[in-house]
């Protein structure tokens, strides 16, 4: 069993909603990423998506736009973040890490190259926003040699045709894009967020996440009675940008966010216990 | 590397996938797949439909006076010396170039869709020109997207979409270009994806925009293959148009393919000299990636993140190209070189004293080239260049150049 369906296997067991935070590796400085990491599951994160940098990130509104640009301002590259992973993964070997970001800069590592050296790192899911399963199948072929899994967006547009095609390539979870939109730009609506959770489970038995437009603990603790996962990002990155001259208090201020959250999720996750 | 047989071009390319080879492809977000799916629905019901096909054929006639002419250029052909120059008309169009042929393609087909709102991304600010011409025409919302920097070096054309009715959105974000541009048309596009039509301005983005915007533009190739045999009884021995994104370039490439004996030269911009990095040159000098929704060559470094770009002309200034253009230069199809500001400013004063005609500063790349090829060929073969553009909307940045200013 991978780490991520490990992962929401146990929670399950405890009657519990994931909490993900998203982060841009090497936002604002390369050194704040591991101890960021770190006090994001000492905060309540079950499982992280750790962005990679990217120049053109075409599915992100401004907030994750300007995380991924004062990442590259310090050359921060795929191979960096490989090295981050694997400095987390000194200290924890159990929160599961799934890689999010744009195909290119994978493409240019080289596919196979990027599996085996994800897998050496301690990687446990990737997620390309630009590559559908119909072009991401060699991609996927390389992951799953070395059981990393390929995790995969749905949307409100993604007709049931889709969702089923979509499912039966998914591994470890399903991200459900709740709004239609770039991410950190609105607000979702819940009931109809609801209505399309459930014509999912139609199609897949795999745990479902839901992202784009979570704001605070409210919004997280609504979604929390619908999804198995929460993935929480623009908020954290904006409060990272807050906190870009001083660095050092970042950890603590982004991780306090987040504890919110968690806070939250679980008053809910009992109230339905 | 596939065989140098071009006789099954047409019916193989792209694939139904929207494959060129390993190039072109659909990478986009979850949340436009079904956009892509629509319109490429809805662009095989209407390509073949008589109607569809009369109504644009009547506006390409009556709105934007096709055919362009092919003129002899007697007096350029010879200074040169050497094969006899022909010159495709494109800027003689109405809004002064290409662009138009393809805009009134995607928005009458944006109207049959029932898309109320149009939205495009510009360069040069001539392909905003022609978006904004044709939604004013037909009542549709139309809103531009368009690089801080270009907005700058381009405000005659910014001026002329705001009397067109239509809004210029300048872009902050990256190196504020053309790339920029299209990033934010796509945040747009998802943001508003029910009641907008994406016009997308070149042979790049997710399939079916590559073969569906080469399909609108390859009307010049189609008359201009006709008006060679007339004027000289045979094919022309080469081709040669500028390349940014591609599309003047394969629309007077796409319907000479599979006529094997006729050379074709894509020009691309060599900005301070590619030996200097700062260019617009992915076919002579990038590596093949994925950006806006494709995969292609491209301008980047070694870690995959795309790197600034730089020409004279805004038309050219973008890291990738069509991915159909990556295919023929790797099949060996086509050719595809380079030539710097300086030499395309060379050539836009040189058409414009010997032939009364000034050019785009896109449209120089090519005609540099031109300069170079013609002499090493004989007088009794015929080179053939598309004029995609006029130069009207350059005088600001060439008069710059001699320190003049208005």
């Amino acid at each position: 069993m991978s780490r991520i369906s490990e992962c929401f296997a146990n929670l399950k067991a405890d009657g519990q909603t994931a909490l993900i935070p998203y982060v841009t590796a090497g936002d604002p400085e390369p050194w704040v990423t591991v101890p960021l990491l770190h006090a994001l599951v000492d905060a309540g994160a079950d499982i992280i998506e750790l962005g990679v940098p990217f120049s053109d990130p075409m599915s992100d509104g401004p907030v994750i736009q300007k995380a991924c640009e004062r990442a590259l301002k310090n050359d921060v590259t795929l191979q960096h973040v490989l090295d981050m992973v694997r400095q987390f993964r000194d200290k924890n070997k159990t929160t599961p890490i799934v890689l999010m970001g744009y195909d290119n800069p994978i493409e240019a590592m080289g596919y196979a190259v990027f599996a085996e050296k994800a897998a050496e790192a301690g990687v446990d899911g990737v997620l390309t926003v630009d590559s559908p399963p119909e072009e991401s199948s060699v991609l996927r072929q390389e992951l799953d040699k070395y059981e990393i899994d390929s995790i995969y967006l749905v949307a409100p547009t993604t007709s049931a045709e889709r969702m089923q095609r979509i499912a039966s390539f998914a591994k470890g979870f399903i991200y459900y894009v709740s709004i239609k939109g770039v991410t950190g730009t609105a607000a979702l609506d819940v009931s109809e967020v609801r209505g399309k959770l459930a014509q999912l489970r139609q199609y897949t038995d795999l745990p479902l996440g839901v992202g784009f437009g979570i704001r605070d603990g409210q919004s997280a603790a609504a979604v929390s009675e619908i999804a198995d996962a929460v993935v929480i990002g623009s908020t954290l990155v904006r409060c990272i940008e807050e906190h870009e001259k001083r660095p050092e208090a970042l950890p603590a201020a982004v991780a306090g966010l987040l504890a919110e959250m968690r806070h939250a999720i679980n008053a809910r996750d009992l109230a339905s216990a | 590397m596939p065989e140098l047989k071009f006789t099954d071009y047409f019916k193989s390319y792209p694939d139904k996938e929207g494959h060129f080879g390993p190039y072109g492809g659909r990478f986009v977000g979850e949340t436009l797949m079904g956009a892509i799916y629509e319109l490429e629905e809805a662009y095989e019901q209407y390509r073949n439909d008589p109607q569809f096909i009369a109504e644009m054929d009547k506006d390409l006639a009556d709105f934007v006076g096709r055919p362009s002419p092919v003129y002899f250029a007697e007096n350029w052909t010879k200074k040169l010396g050497g094969a006899q120059i022909y010159l495709k008309r494109e800027d003689l169009n109405h809004t002064g170039a290409h662009k138009v042929n393809n805009t009134i393609g995607q928005a009458l087909l944006a109207k049959r869709m029932g898309k109320t709102r149009i939205i495009a991304e510009t360069g040069a600010g001539q392909h905003g020109v022609a978006t904004a011409t044709v939604a004013a025409r037909l009542g549709l919302e139309c809103i531009v997207y368009m690089g801080a920097e270009d907005v700058q070096r381009q405000a005659q054309n910014v001026y002329r979409m705001k009397l067109l009715g239509a809004e210029v959105v300048p872009v902050q974000s990256g190196a504020k270009t053309l790339k920029d541009a299209l990033n934010e048309a796509l945040r747009d596009w998802v943001t508003n994806v029910d009641n907008t039509f994406y016009i997308i301005g070149t042979v790049a983005g997710p399939h079916p925009y590559p073969a569906m915007v080469r399909d609108f533009q390859a009307v010049i190739g189609r008359e201009a293959k006709n008006q060679m045999l007339n004027a000289t009884g045979k094919l022309p021995d080469a081709l040669v148009a500028c390349i940014g994104g591609g599309s003047n370039a394969i629309g007077l490439f796409y319907p000479f393919i599979e006529d094997e004996s006729v050379a074709m030269y894509g020009v691309e911009g060599a900005g301070h000299g590619i030996e200097s990095g700062q260019h617009s040159a992915p076919l002579c000098a990038g590596t093949p990636g994925v950006l806006h929704g494709n995969r292609t060559y491209l301008m980047q470094n070694k870690a995959g993140q795309i790197t600034a770009t730089h020409s004279i002309s805004a038309g050219l200034d973008y890291p990738g190209v069509g991915p159909e253009h990556a295919w023929l230069k790797d099949i060996g199809r086509a050719n595809y070189v380079c030539v710097t500001d300086d030499e395309a400013l060379e050539a836009f004063h040189e058409l414009t004293r010997t032939e009364g005609i000034i050019p785009a500063l896109e449209t120089s790349h090519a005609l540099a080239y031109v300069k170079k090829l013609a002499p090493t060929m004989s007088s009794d073969q015929t080179i053939l260049v598309n004029v995609s553009g006029r130069g009207d909307k350059d005088m600001h940045t060439v008069a710059a150049m001699a320190g003049l200013s208005f």
